[in-house]
């Protein structure tokens, strides 16, 4: 292989005049995370809401929450990603399409809500299952309280659901951040795309995505520090 | 003289009985778990139901306050009939103790958390005022040097002494026991039905599934022996474990007395 490496490319210039190929790559790693949280917060208020929904006694909440779950996690992501950026626009009323079409940033709004979407769907099942996994008299226990299902769901079940899925939401918010680089075949200038203009720019292709998996690793090892620390934060006192 | 446990506002002189039920069946499908059950629970009275396993009593006390729903007939308690509606359960659930086998004391609150969240939440008493009942009623179980901790930190006993505080702090009008020492070890069997006599004999009205005959033999007013979801025997606690009538009842007791 002849292969020419060149670890100073990242300080020099990039052909976009907007700085140096690293501010390229911080420019791309931003929008990741940012895209990221976005969408997490969509995942997660949706997901517990659609999960919730799958718990009640109620078979209109429970149909409407597995139609939701089903409908959403079988459907790939890229494929949900290109219904949501080239297929809605045309099927809306003219009007919305095309404001759609001409919103600036448009591929981020529609990265973050495909994603968040999608994602809520996986955190629903995990919802549902941490609530199930809860001891059937402790819902029993706050309505004999007088408490109403709302309140305990908020009082009593939700708090000690989220903590037991404390380690799989984790993973799926894990997810959530590394499928964000799906959004590059929107458009999205997120820190894949970065990483790959980069590389068709200087043809240092070793360079550009050794960055970018330096980048996510990162980022990532963040997220489980954070995690961990939440996690020991939120612990009950006597329980192992 | 130690304060009372019972600290309930007494309401007007209620015309009937506390708990009325009257034909109450329920079905699990196809299954049958209650057939036709017809008793009632006076004011201060104290009913212990008993029955061998699979025979409906823990059924039977949870369609007082419409844990479980039934399909037939009607359980009034109060003047409030639970299976209408327009009654607003949540409301009558509050004015209803309950008592549960395993505790279920809310495990991510403390102890002083767990006594005053329904008050708040459902009585709307402030949080200083619910924390002072709260503490009352934990120093009365004997426990108040525990509020900080949680309840994994506890024994069974204290959890369910705790849970029986968390109950009274609601002010009940009736008490609900559902096999409250069932899930203990048996050394701390004694000091849960402690607090449970004290209340008795303060004039609280209960209805307490278990198998103590011991506590039936010192408190009750009445036991119900139900088994197949039937109520086979409704008696007085002299008539019931002097010449109970049911066949079925003598060999259940013959049972769970011989030991």
């Amino acid at each position: 292989m002849n292969y020419n490496w060149n670890w100073g490319i990242f300080f020099e210039a990039s052909p976009e005049g907007t700085g140096t190929y690293a501010d390229m790559l911080l420019s791309g790693l931003t929008w990741t995370i940012v895209t990221a949280l976005c969408s997490w917060v969509i995942a997660f208020l949706l997901g517990s809401l659609v999960g919730v929904m799958r718990t009640l006694p109620n078979r209109a909440a429970n149909a409407v929450g597995t139609t939701y779950v089903e409908l959403f996690r079988n459907i790939p992501l890229l494929v949900q990603m290109f219904l949501w950026y080239f297929v809605l626009p045309e099927v809306l009323p003219e009007q919305w399409g095309s404001w759609l079409k001409q919103l600036p940033n448009a591929p981020f709004y529609t990265a973050v809500v495909c994603l968040g979407f999608f994602t809520a769907s996986r955190v629903a099942e995990q919802v549902r299952a941490g609530i199930q996994s809860l001891p059937r008299g402790q819902k029993m226990a706050g309505t004999a309280l007088g408490l109403t299902v709302g309140q305990t769901y908020r009082h009593v079940l939700l708090p000690n659901a989220y903590r037991i899925i404390l380690p799989p939401l984790t993973s799926e918010f894990l997810n959530n951040l590394k499928n964000t680089s799906v959004a590059l075949t929107i458009g999205l200038l997120e820190l894949t795309a970065r990483a790959r203009a980069m590389q068709e720019f200087s043809f240092q292709v070793f360079e550009a995505f050794t960055a970018a998996t330096i980048l996510y690793v990162i980022i990532n090892v963040v997220v489980i520090f954070i995690s961990s620390w939440i996690e020991r934060r939120v612990a009950i006192p006597g329980s192992r | 003289m130690r304060a009372p446990l019972n600290t309930s506002s007494a309401p007007a002189e209620p015309t009937g009985p506390m708990i009325a039920m009257t034909n109450v069946s329920k079905w699990y499908g196809d299954f049958k778990v209650l057939t036709n059950c017809t008793t009632s629970v006076n004011k201060g009275e104290v009913v212990v139901v008993c029955g061998p396993s699979g025979s409906g009593k823990s059924t039977l006390i949870k369609c007082v306050n419409a844990l479980e729903p039934f399909q037939e007939g009607q359980v009034v308690v109060d003047g409030t009939p639970v299976r209408d509606k327009r009654t607003n359960l949540p409301k009558l659930r509050a004015r209803v103790g309950m008592v549960f086998q395993h505790f279920e004391l809310f495990p991510h609150l403390s102890i002083a958390e767990n006594l005053t969240l329904a008050q708040v939440m459902v009585l709307g008493r402030d949080r200083g005022a619910a924390l002072d009942s709260g503490m009352t009623l934990l120093d009365r179980v004997g426990l108040s040097a525990h509020a900080k901790k949680f309840p994994g930190q506890l024994s069974g006993g204290q959890q369910q002494r705790v849970a029986i505080a968390r109950a009274l702090a609601m002010n009940p009008i009736v008490m609900l026991f559902d096999e409250p020492t069932s899930a203990l070890d048996p050394e701390m069997v004694g000091e849960v039905l402690d607090v449970m006599v004290q209340l008795a004999r303060e004039g609280m009205t209960m209805m307490c599934v278990t198998h103590e005959m011991g506590f039936a033999r010192k408190v009750a007013n009445r036991v119900i022996f139900m088994d197949k979801g039937e109520i086979v025997e409704d008696a007085t606690k002299d008539d019931f474990f002097g010449h109970a009538r049911s066949e079925r009842a003598q060999n259940f007791l013959s049972k769970i007395l011989q030991h």
